[in-house]
């Protein structure tokens, strides 16, 4: 056996260590799961009375965190292949994080969704009698996919890091042994893994974009007021990527200090993940613009009412609030080249974060309060059940984050290691492909230099 | 079903024997507090026009047991759907309870068993007997009857005939003491509520939604 490199040791140490810290954390998120549990149980032994809802306010928080959460996934699986296909060069300590990202959240969504089911025991109708004329089904049948790609997708640039921690760990050297599926190496594993990592690149970009387009469309198919909208597909999109995006950065901030990994995740990394940060809040308030202005212009009564009820009426400190968080604050943050800082990218993402959960709320409930036929005025206040299953999603993430990270390196060691090996002088040599050769002017390029971007 | 407002006196006859025909849990204050009251059929109040025209409106309304119904598409397991007759119906021990039906419905006509249904008394032994009493958890609505409309068939059967208007009618409109409900197969075209297509009276809630409702209001403007 080989001594270990820098990079090795960096990355294989936080997960065979156990500091103290470690273990509180874990047991903060313990208690409050405890906590959502015995409010879960609550609500299975005396049913959904012990939610605020209310006719006509059917769904509440649990669709609210159902929408966010699906949207966070959008941080992994979606963002990392895209710069995966881009070849970016610095997207290679982050891509991991994200991927985990998607495939934890995913279950947190799911989760959720049960939670605000009225007969839970009953879920698995949806396979004994689905029918596929209805949104729901078009959702449970998108997420799935979802999840199946981009756990394949997280799993297979997982497999020369197991196979490394197989080598170099002694503890848990079974599990790892079974996850490495026997890689060695060889360049001819190393291509297929190459070809099949590209495709499922490709493959799990659409699908991720299915998936919220099919969330947003459980609300759009409706005729419902202010949920009846052909944008609300690349609408919801714009709002995952966004979210996802946020998520990721805060996610980064929090490993790097805890995880000492300074010399990876470094200032330029945040630096990039803000611009398009910013990039996303603009195309957030365009979306939300030309909505809430379609609307107003059509001045349809029925949807007046909604949209009334969120400038001016009982949501209207949400709707402000939302504005502010998504708009107002973090753009200026991420406008200046000084808000790119690490500290000030997490405070906008953060405050991005909170944001885009009122959005979500703001979508859900207010249509709701306001149905078509005149009504005595729904109001919708959570109780605590609702509070603590939120808080226990939350913490259900986390904990998940914090085990995925305990047993596996958070960076991927081999995309490190190629990068410095092998990243450097290709991109040296793609970037003068995009430059006029010196030489003979009207010289033609062999083909080969004109293709070797795509390898 | 025609539903004549010119008529209607706004006594809530029609709620309180939707209540007891249909097995719904009697509302009690807590419920009201909470929104949570159940009742298929119902009787809204609808103000119009402007101070100092204004004018009270009382409106029943059931089911519309729409031709196109958006709330039957969008169950995720057929637990509500348009049957042969017609009549949306629902399959209470299908239901999972996602209430996407509920939100799908635009005139609001559905409702959800937050919590198992209770009975003040002796109350809870006098239940019809041909309703089920429906479980916490699942969404339910007015069914026009439905199972009126069996015992009908079946004696209808028995006596080796075919079912005649007025063989089947729900609670609603046996109880209406203005006889402003009127009931009848839109099949039929001699049926009374077939007589009533061409009432210049006529006008369907929220047609423009082209849900094509079942049932039909009668007003003088
Ligand atoms: S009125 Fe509502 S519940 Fe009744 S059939 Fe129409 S959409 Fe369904």
């Amino acid at each position: 056996m080989s001594q270990p490199s820098r990079l090795e040791s960096d990355l294989i140490t936080p997960i065979t260590r156990f500091s103290p810290g470690f273990f509180a954390v874990i047991g903060c998120l313990l208690v409050v799961i405890a906590v959502a549990a015995y409010a879960w149980l609550h609500q299975l032994v005396f049913g959904l009375g012990m939610t605020g809802l209310n006719r006509p306010v059917f769904w509440g928080i649990y669709i609210t965190n159902f929408v966010f959460f699906i949207g966070i996934s959008h941080a992994g699986t979606l963002i990392s292949a895209i710069l995966r296909l881009c070849r970016a060069e610095w997207r290679r300590p982050i891509t991991r994080m994200a991927e985990a990202i998607t495939v934890l959240v995913l279950f947190i969504g799911a989760g959720n969704i049960l939670m605000d089911l009225g007969r839970p025991d009953r879920a698995l109708n949806v396979l004994l009698h689905p029918n596929f004329r209805s949104p729901l089904l078009w959702d449970v049948t998108s997420i799935t996919t979802y999840l199946t790609a981009s756990t394949l997708y997280l799993y297979l640039p997982l497999i020369p890091d197991l196979a490394l921690l197989r080598d170099r760990v002694p503890k848990r050297r079974w599990f790892y042994r079974l996850l490495a599926l026997g890689w060695t190496g060889t360049p001819r594993q190393q291509h297929w893994l190459e070809v099949a990592i590209s495709i499922m690149a490709v493959l799990v970009i659409p699908i991720a974009i299915t998936v919220h387009t099919v969330v947003s469309w459980v609300f759009a198919m409706t005729v419902q007021p202010m949920w009846h909208s052909t944008i609300f597909g690349p609408y919801f999109v714009v709002g995952a990527i966004f979210s996802g995006i946020a998520a990721l950065i805060i996610a980064m901030a929090v490993i790097r200090k805890a995880y000492r990994l300074e010399a990876y995740l470094k200032p330029i990394h945040f630096n990039n993940l803000a611009v398009l940060l910013l990039v996303m809040a603009c195309c957030w308030f365009y979306f939300t613009f030309a909505e809430y202005l379609t609307t107003f212009y059509g001045n349809e009564p029925d949807e007046m009412q909604v949209f009334w009820s969120k400038i001016t009426g009982p949501y209207a400190p949400y709707f402000w609030t939302m504005v502010a968080c998504c708009f107002v604050v973090p753009v200026p943050i991420l406008a200046l080249r000084k808000g790119r800082s690490i500290p000030g990218t997490v405070i906008a993402s953060v405050l991005v974060l909170i944001g885009m959960w009122l959005e979500r709320f703001l979508i859900v409930v207010p249509s709701l309060i306001n149905p078509r036929l005149p009504y005595r005025g729904g109001i919708y206040h959570p109780t605590w059940v609702e509070g603590a299953i939120t808080a226990g999603a939350f913490a259900m993430f986390l904990l998940f984050y914090c085990i995925f990270a305990k047993l596996f390196p958070v960076i991927a060691i081999w995309e490190i290691r190629e990068g410095q090996e092998r990243g450097i002088p290709e991109t040296v040599e793609r970037l003068k492909t995009y430059l006029p050769t010196e030489g003979p002017a009207g010289a033609a390029q062999p083909a080969t230099e004109r293709w070797g971007v795509w390898r | 079903m025609v539903i004549d407002l010119d008529k209607c006196t706004g006594c809530q006859a029609c709620m309180v024997a939707c209540w007891t025909e249909n097995n719904q849990p009697l509302p009690d204050p807590t419920m009201h507090r909470e929104g949570r009251v159940i009742e298929w059929m119902k009787v809204l109040p609808v103000q119009e026009g402007e101070y100092p025209a204004v004018r009270q409106r009382l409106l029943p309304i059931p089911c519309q047991h729409c031709e196109d119904p958006p709330c039957t598409a969008v169950c995720p397991v057929f637990a509500t759907y348009k049957n042969p007759e017609g009549l949306v119906a629902q399959i209470y021990p299908r239901c999972i309870g996602c209430r996407y039906c509920v939100n799908a419905c635009p005139y609001t006509c559905k409702f959800f068993n937050w919590s198992a249904p209770q009975w003040p008394g002796q109350m809870a032994a006098m239940h019809n007997p041909d309703v089920s009493v429906r479980p916490r958890g699942v969404t339910e609505k007015c069914s026009f009857c439905h199972h009126r409309l069996q015992q009908a068939k079946e004696r209808a059967a028995r006596e080796g005939r075919p079912l005649r208007e007025g063989d089947y009618v729900p609670a609603c409109m046996q109880a209406c003491p203005a006889q402003a409900i009127r009931f009848g197969d839109l099949e039929d075209p001699k049926s009374a509520v077939s007589a009533e297509r061409h009432n210049p009276r006529r006008f369907l809630l929220q047609e423009e939604l082209g849900t094509k409702p079942k049932v039909t209001y009668l007003s003088e403007a």
